[in-house]
């Protein structure tokens, strides 16, 4: 899989530039590149016209380019001071920054794993500032950080500029880059598609840049509309919450209906996916099955009650060194009682009916890992039609799998709606959200704060709302 | 097809030749020496190993490993001849069992729902076994030592003087779990686990479950090994099973199944605990020192190790 | 939470450790009420080679691995010892076992480098070194045999100031204190325990994550080597097949010390008391009439006990 093909990247002495891009358009790659974990197959880097290769982060932070992470690289079982004196930081210079930050009281001696998530992005940022690097690349650090302390990193921020450095700045939120870069690089598809200024009403620009091409408007023609759904909910979700990032998400989802779920990484849906496929126990409120409230322990009791999951992780579904049969007839033999003689004959028709409907390329199925990915999904996805369902959960099921493969996956989700499944439809890339829904619901901070139909669900609408800026009266062009 | 591909298809088939060649090394340093009687010598030799070998298949194949096996082997053995002259030999049997059981059992507690390391959970019982049978050996000091007659014929004894009795045992056995590894549910799970934990778990699969049984199985044919070899040597002691333990693993990984889980079957390990029988009295015939055998067999469990790992990536 | 509180916890096995093993003592002295300066001698003597194959357990285990060839090595170290001893002067002797802990250093390395250029994982790698090293013990020395200096042998033996304090207790200090202070107080100790604990956030750090994993296998044959010579001090003699004992007794020893087998947490001190307390188990059932085999029973009971308890624990945690 090619997740970068030509990403182009300035960034000027004094300035902050953020890098854009929607999940999966190669920016988490092109940062592994950035600071030597991985080593790119063409082009080259540069730092103050001199050109780099980096085979460790050590590497690059000797060049002069130091990274903070969203989960920051502390050891958790080190202190504070061990932490500094392993990445060879000077602690009195750390300290000066953290008082800034104001943690003057905190105590070197205490061990990282004792401190909260926000504190110890505060102190790697410290680490990193303490550096001196002529590049700071921030990596999504202000994500679910409080405002008071976000307010430090943006300050941090404006003097490295103001000292003549550079800052590279990721972000999901279109608010603070307007208020803290200077320019914005746009990534799409591992391609640089635009260098924005983002503080002159650059942020329609930037957005329009990140979707791309305009959607095809006549993409969903020839797929039915459902029948108009009746009877109780499928899936009925109230008040839940489950840990920080999933606040409070309630919505009804009828048989014949696939709802779509918009959001930025980390706003509460994974938490609200483990929750409905049972892997994690909610902190409160209630999951309605057809009616009936559901309490899983384990993902099995979904199952029994018909919910099962498309994971967007394929590595994490698959069994990479089975065949895709056995692939597939793995919830067959899920219960005790399975455990016996295989009823192969059966078995193989299942399978087979379900092979077939998905369309997947079986040349390779003796060993699942060495299929296409968009072959892997379609496994993934083929396992609960023969295995039997009421409502399918699709979380990113289309990231990194080509078009054709996408519209067969879509069709697919609207053919099941049509006989009488529900589908809840998380998706990244939000102009396939008509595609394949019929309502849309949008996901911020933990909750819902948007719904509308998904036919008038453009993508600069969802984005906006996904940002968590108010929906305009009027939609750019 | 690569080279790599070949082999990873075919180590079956290549593994199968190695163990033709080794007989013709022998027939070629040896004239005379392979003989049906030597075949049928062979094959009783490797019904223990192959048997034991069976349980840690189960167990690579599941992610896992067993290094109790040669405790628990010897302590049902041990068992067996201690009881047999009051119990009776069905019951002395029966009790040799279930103390294999019973080990495999608490392997598959520790490992299953209390996630403890196999390799940890399975010494510690293993320490507990060995010493439990000491202890015990030394409570029962006078008491008459029986290997009762139909053990005897099972390790030792050979049908019309050619077939051993053990091979009766055996390669029903082996056919359960070759067929039981490719056509039950039970088998289907033991790959998956291996394969893949939070798969089987996103399926609806209890892991815990499917974990607990296999070291219970494992336990189970240790216990039979044992059996079997008091049969063969027709005395119990302590320390019967203990060099049986490295070749277990070793013939496992030797016949393709995977240290990680996931791939692999009873079919090599066959071929496997085969190929180190005949080593094995291969090296004999040399008069090998027992130490390089030792450090023979490490070197092949690494180098094979090594192989597979590259392989497969 | 409070500095003590938190000071506690961290170095809970220091607290607790020295307490078990004055309970332990004060038990043996009740069973036994004869126990005298003579029989702590023979136990700091006893407990010497298992404290060393402890640490050089705890210096991989801390890294995030695991040497199950521990006990070959020092087997290997003891047949040589023994046989190149045989008829040496003291003098000699000491020379001798400096090449000897060279070797160790060295078969560390081996171990290390193949397990880095293999990518097996630890588990197997050691495993089948193990065997192999074991093979080479076998090879040195077939029989239990060879012998030293007597005048080496008695650097374990004796005591000092009027009997309070056994030599073999003074040597296991001097000796761990020698190896491991420098190794834990450099950036090597540091880049050990950061690996261990999370590799990840070690390697972005900036650490040569496999050059560490390498070194501590390096220190780990120097505890192992000198844990061999140990040996040859309580023993006299070299034997080539006491290599298997102290592979599983020594991981019991970190177990039951309180350093997590997943890495990263734990320290030196806490292995070595686990050590006399493993060594005491055995002592006080000869004392109390019971056979003394029920030792090995208890040992893999509470290794059993150990991880499991760690196990719960962890499962604990996660389903708050």
């Amino acid at each position: 899989m090619v997740a970068l093909r030509a990403a182009d990247l300035q960034v000027r002495a004094g300035e902050v530039h953020a890098l854009m891009g929607a999940n999966g358009a190669g920016k988490s790659t092109l940062v592994k590149m950035l600071t030597g974990v991985l080593r790119p197959d063409g082009g080259s880097i540069s730092i103050r016209g001199t050109p780099r290769r980096f085979r460790s982060p050590l590497a690059a932070r000797q060049a002069g380019l130091v990274s903070v992470y969203q989960d920051p690289a502390l050891v958790p079982d080190l202190t504070i001071a061990q932490n500094l004196r392993l990445a060879r930081t000077p602690p009195d210079v750390v300290r000066q920054w953290l008082g800034r930050f104001g943690f003057s009281a905190l105590d070197f001696a205490t061990a990282v794993r004792e401190l909260p998530l926000p504190t110890l992005r505060l102190i790697d940022l410290a680490r990193a500032l303490a550096a001196e690097p002529d590049i700071l690349l921030l990596d999504e650090i202000t994500a679910a950080l409080p405002p008071d302390l976000a307010e430090h990193v943006y300050a941090a921020a404006r003097q490295w500029r103001s000292l003549g450095r550079s800052v590279i700045f990721i972000s999901h939120r279109l608010a603070e880059i307007a208020a803290l870069c200077d320019r914005a690089t746009v990534l799409r598809d591992g391609v640089t598609v635009g260098v924005v200024e983002p503080a002159q009403g650059g942020e329609e620009r930037i957005v329009a840049l990140m979707l791309g091409a305009p959607p095809e408007a006549a993409a969903r023609a020839g797929i039915a509309a459902a029948a108009a759904p009746s009877g109780p909910p499928a899936l009925e979700v109230q008040a839940l919450r489950c840990g920080e990032k999933l606040r409070d998400v309630s919505f009804a989802l009828r048989a014949g209906e696939v709802l779509g779920l918009a959001a930025l990484e980390g706003q509460g849906q994974e938490e609200l996916f483990d929750c409905l496929a049972g892997l994690r126990r909610p902190d409160a409120g209630a999951i309605l099955a057809a009616g009936a409230p559901q309490h899983f322990h384990h993902p099995a009791d979904a199952i029994r009650a018909g919910l099962v999951l498309v994971p967007a992780d394929r590595v994490r579904a698959l069994l990479p060194q089975r065949s895709v049969h056995e692939n597939i007839a793995l919830p067959l033999v899920r219960r005790l009682r399975d455990w016996g003689g295989l009823p192969m004959r059966a078995e193989r028709a299942r399978v087979a009916e379900a092979v077939r409907r998905l369309q997947i390329d079986t040349r390779a199925a003796a060993e699942v890992k060495r299929l296409s990915g968009g072959n892997q999904q379609k496994v993934v996805i083929a396992r609960w039609l023969a295995c039997g369902f009421r409502t399918l959960l699709c979380f990113d099921p289309t990231r990194g799998i080509d078009i054709g493969t996408k519209r067969q996956i879509y069709a697919l989700l609207r053919e099941l709606a049509a006989s009488g499944a529900a589908v809840l439809l998380f998706t990244s890339e939000l102009s396939e959200i008509p595609l394949a829904c019929d309502r849309v619901a949008v996901l911020f901070g933990g909750r819902i704060v948007a719904g509308m139909p998904a036919a008038g669900a453009d993508e600069a609408t969802l984005l906006r709302a996904a940002h968590g800026l108010r929906a305009r009266a009027e939609a750019p062009a | 097809m690569t080279l790599a591909a070949f082999l990873r298809e075919r180590s079956l088939l290549v593994l199968a030749l190695l163990l033709a060649l080794l007989v013709g090394i022998i027939t070629v340093v040896r004239p005379g020496t392979v003989t049906p009687d030597w075949i049928a010598n062979t094959l009783l030799f490797a019904v223990p190993l192959g048997l034991m070998a069976g349980g840690e298949t189960l167990l690579l194949l599941a992610g896992g490993i067993d290094l109790s096996v040669a405790s628990v082997a010897s302590g049902a053995a041990y068992l067996l001849s201690s009881n047999a002259a009051p119990l009776g030999t069905t019951l002395a049997v029966l009790l040799g069992l279930a103390a294999g059981l019973l080990v495999g059992l608490l392997n598959g507690v520790g490992v299953a729902i209390f996630r403890v390391q196999p390799l940890v959970m399975t010494l510690g019982t293993g320490l507990m076994a060995q010493g439990a049978l000491v202890v015990y050996s030394q409570k029962i000091i006078g008491q008459e030592q029986l290997v009762p007659r139909a053990v005897a014929t099972l390790g030792s004894g050979k049908f019309a003087g050619l077939v051993p009795y053990a091979l009766f045992l055996w390669l029903p056995l082996a056919l359960l779990l070759i067929l039981g590894l490719r056509r039950s549910g039970f088998g289907r799970l033991l790959y998956a686990v291996g394969d893949n934990e939070a798969a089987c778990r996103l399926s609806g699969v209890r892991v815990w479950r499917v974990l607990l049984a296999a070291y219970a199985a494992c336990g189970l044919l240790a216990a039979v090994a044992g059996i079997v070899l008091v049969g063969t040597t027709n005395a119990a002691d302590l320390s019967l099973a203990n060099v049986y333990l490295l070749p277990a693993i070793a013939a496992a990984i030797i016949g393709g199944t995977s240290i990680f889980g996931g791939r692999g079957g009873y079919g090599g390990t066959i071929v496997g605990a085969l190929f180190l029988t005949v080593l094995d009295s291969l090296l004999t015939l040399l008069n090998a020192p027992e130490p390089v055998k030792q450090m023979l067999y490490g070197g092949v469990i690494l180098a094979l190790a090594a192989a597979y790992t590259r392989l497969t990536d | 939470m409070t500095r003590p509180g938190r000071l506690l916890r961290r170095h809970a096995a220091l607290l607790v450790m020295p307490m078990l093993v004055a309970l332990f003592l004060a038990a043996t002295v009740a069973i036994h009420p004869a126990f005298g300066a003579f029989d702590v001698q023979s136990l700091a003597l006893g407990a010497l080679p298992l404290a060393l194959a402890a640490a050089a357990q705890t210096v991989v285990v801390l890294s995030g691995g695991i040497d199950l060839s521990v006990g070959s090595l020092m087997a290997v170290a003891n047949v040589v010892a023994a046989r190149t001893m045989q008829h040496a002067g003291f003098g000699q002797s000491l020379g001798l076992a400096a090449l000897i802990v060279l070797g160790g250093a060295a078969s560390g390395a081996v171990n290390g480098a193949v397990l880095v250029a293999s990518r097996v994982p630890d588990v197997v790698v050691t495993l089948a070194a193990g065997f192999i090293w074991g093979g080479i013990a076998l090879l040195i020395l077939e029989q239990p045999g060879g012998g030293a200096p007597d005048a080496f042998l008695n650097l374990g033996a004796g005591t000092l100031f009027d009997g309070l304090v056994p030599n073999a207790l003074v040597l296991l200090i001097v000796v761990v204190a020698a190896i491991w202070l420098p190794v834990r107080s450099s950036r090597l100790g540091l880049t050990l325990y950061a690996i261990g604990s999370d590799r990840t956030a070690a390697f972005r750090s900036g650490v040569a994550v496999e050059r560490t994993r390498f070194l501590a296998y390096v220190v780990g044959g120097v505890f192992s080597a000198v844990g061999g010579l140990a040996l040859t001090m309580t023993t006299g003699i070299g034997s080539p097949l006491a290599g298997t004992y102290y592979t599983l007794s020594g991981l019991a020893a970190v177990v039951v010390g309180g350093v997590s087998l997943t890495g990263g947490r734990g320290g030196m001190t806490g292995p070595m008391f686990a050590a006399y307390i493993l060594t005491l188990i055995p002592t006080d059932l000869i004392f109390l009439n019971i056979d003394p085999n029920f030792g090995q029973v208890i040992q893999g009971t509470l290794i059993v006990l150990v991880v499991m308890g760690g196990g719960l624990a962890t499962l604990l945690r996660q389903r708050p």
